[in-house]
């Protein structure tokens, strides 16, 4: 069962820049979606439409059933945490978690215990007197998340929450939040630009660019299968190559492979780990550079045109700059017209 | 000129001269007057009185056009804040954050009312008084020093509101926080100690007004500053004037002491610099 519902939702802004177009998407009760998408691809408009900060100038957005595409955000059922965390300076922590239950005329006394419970829950047990500018970046985010999370709203939304946290504490503050939106079961929508940060917290990714779903899927199925050439750019390493399909081959410069489509202009998607070098009498690239990552080797391949191609290999030593390679392609996927045609 | 950071302490001279100037020009006057005040034989040449003591001061407070003029400065002042805080605060809050058509010669004008020579515009507000039978009367200069106050009580407080993080009010809206919640309890005191900085000039700067006062007020309305001018002008005693004028500090420096409590030394210049 659906608890978000966003149904064809547009927003035109007054510049008239297309931010979100046509988007659709529904997300299922407890299920944590990311919004995956480069700069400027419509991601944090789109959750500000969900939360009620801008109103869209097209389409439906429904929370459980009710048409919350015209309420304004303090009557809506859902929380933000901002990138910023705007935790308001005049207020120690206390007061910054405790106003929404204020707003509601709760006792004091349950008010004290539920701040002091979801306090416990983001790990800032005991912090409740402190001022917000006296806490660390990692902190005042823990602090903005219970602001949000003490109200027990059907839909969290994050707007890159850790994006101004270094690598260390974003990772852990990533594992914490994916915890606790678990354990409480909570629904919710992460916007990201972080690659890693999607692929490892997500139940379901969307793929976003010029505001517009690319794709919607799995983690891993995103990975795996990437419907447009722009997501499979988009995630992860990958080997694109625009070229043509004649006689059921793809030829791009010295390099084809067998590929049994329709003859005419495709974008050929190979995965640096699905593509294998070989010893070759009639090399069709050159080896351009070797890099060592520890856990497996790099290998930057140069076509007789100047595409540059990456390949994966477990032993290093075989090869060094200025030698010719054979390509052996294991897995690839072609696109024609912005479509994938063909997966192996 | 001197270095942001010299690698070894020095006389800083031109900072010296300076304080010294400032000295001269500010402190030098005020502690004439304030001797003065305090004075009751001072004969040419001698460089220090003769004679000190209290005679003139119990002259002056004895007078009951003197308390009145006290009294009815401070009721001025305040009533005069208070109004001008009543229209020009959600008057700031609307520049700062909505856009409506006219906006931005709106508030120009604001700004450019004081452009110009002032007296020409209190001449013209002055006729249009007269009409309205205002002249004379205690709301007839609370009118016009209204006006005086408006400039620095939209401009400061629109800087105020605009300085305050958008997200912090989404935040609150979020929470569940009415648009006018969201003024009381997140706006303002984000802009607050700014705005207590404009209460306060509003306020002083009232309180010495005397072109306005003068214009409208004469002769009915009689304020602290023109009782001043008038026991200077017509009598050759300096000591009325100079006990006034020591009098007229203590708002002054009521005000700052509250203004140092409420809002601490940082947050008043930071007030200051927008
Ligand atoms: N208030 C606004 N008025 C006009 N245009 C806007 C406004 N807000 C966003 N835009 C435009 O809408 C587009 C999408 O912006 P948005 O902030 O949603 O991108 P984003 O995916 O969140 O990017 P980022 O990863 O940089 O945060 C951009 O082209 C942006 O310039
Ligand atoms: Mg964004």
């Amino acid at each position: 069962m659906s608890v978000l519902n966003i149904a064809e939702v547009t927003k035109t802004f007054s510049g008239g820049t297309n931010a979100v177009d046509r988007f659709s998407l529904d997300v299922a009760g407890g299920e944590l979606v990311c919004l995956l998408g480069p700069s400027g691809s419509g991601k944090s408009t789109l959750l500000r439409m969900v939360g009620g900060f801008e109103q869209p100038t097209g389409g439906r957005i429904t929370i459980d059933g009710e048409d919350v595409t015209h309420l304004p955000p303090e009557r809506r059922p859902t929380g933000m945490v901002f990138q910023s965390h705007a935790l308001w300076t005049h207020m120690n922590v206390f007061k910054n978690v405790a106003f929404g239950l204020r707003l509601r005329r709760m006792p004091a006394k349950q008010i004290r215990e539920k701040v002091e419970a979801v306090l416990e829950l983001v790990g800032l047990a005991g912090y409740g007197d402190r001022m917000t500018t006296q806490l660390s970046g990692g902190q005042q985010q823990r602090v903005a998340l219970a602001r949000s999370l003490v109200l027990e709203p059907k839909i969290l939304l994050l707007d890159e929450p850790f994006a101004s946290l270094d690598q260390h504490l974003r990772e852990r503050l990533r594992d914490e939040v994916r915890d606790i939106q678990q354990r409480l079961g909570i629904t919710t929508l992460f916007v990201t630009h972080g690659q890693d940060e999607a692929l490892s917290m997500a139940d379901r990714i969307v793929v976003i660019a010029n505001g517009r779903a690319e794709q919607i899927g799995r983690p891993d199925a995103v990975y795996r299968d990437p419907k447009t050439p722009f997501v499979a750019g988009f995630i992860g390493l990958m080997n694109l190559i625009e070229g043509e399909v004649k006689n059921g081959h793809f030829i791009r410069s010295e390099f084809t492979t067998p590929l049994p489509i329709a003859d005419g202009p495709a974008t050929l998607a190979i995965r640096p780990e699905a593509l294998d070098l070989t010893a070759s009498n009639a090399p069709t690239a050159r080896v351009h550079r070797v890099t060592d990552y520890g856990s497996h080797g790099l290998v930057d391949l140069d076509l007789a045109d100047g595409t540059r191609l990456k390949s994966t290999v477990a032993n290093l030593d075989l090869f060094q700059a200025g030698q010719g390679v054979g390509l052996l392609p294991r897995a690839v996927a072609a696109y024609r017209e912005n479509q994938q045609i063909y997966r192996s | 000129m001197t270095t942001l950071a010299p690698a070894h302490p020095r006389i800083d001279w031109s900072g010296m001269v300076l304080a010294l100037l400032l000295t001269l020009v500010i402190v030098g006057p005020l502690l004439v007057v304030a001797t003065w005040a305090f004075t009751e034989v001072w004969r040419y040449p001698n460089i220090i009185p003769q004679q000190f003591g209290f005679r003139f001061w119990g002259q002056t407070l004895g007078r009951p056009d003197v308390w009145n003029a006290l009294i009815l400065s401070l009721r001025l002042s305040t009533v005069v804040t208070l109004l001008s805080a009543l229209i020009c605060l959600p008057a700031a809050y609307a520049f700062a954050r909505m856009t409506f058509p006219g906006r931005d010669i709106l508030f120009f004008s604001f700004l450019a009312g004081h452009a110009f020579p002032k007296f020409g515009l209190l001449v013209a507000i002055a006729a249009i008084f007269l009409q309205l039978d205002l002249i004379g009367t205690f709301w007839g200069v609370v009118l016009i020093q209204l006006v005086g106050t408006l400039m620095f009580m939209i401009w400061i407080p629109v800087a105020a509101f605009q300085a305050v993080d958008r997200r912090m009010e989404e935040a609150a809206r979020d929470v569940g926080a009415g648009p006018l919640r969201v003024f009381w309890s997140i706006t303002l005191p984000q802009a607050g100690p700014t705005i207590a900085a404009a209460l306060l000039l509003s306020f002083v700067g009232t309180f010495y007004e005397t072109e306005g006062a003068w214009l409208i007020g004469a002769p009915g309305i009689r304020t602290m500053p023109i009782l001043m001018i008038s026991y200077i002008n017509n009598q050759m005693v300096i000591q009325y004037g100079a006990v006034l004028s020591v009098l007229l500090w203590v708002p002054s420096f009521i005000a700052l002491m509250f203004a140092r409590r409420i809002i601490g030394g940082g947050a008043f210049a930071r007030g200051f610099g927008g």
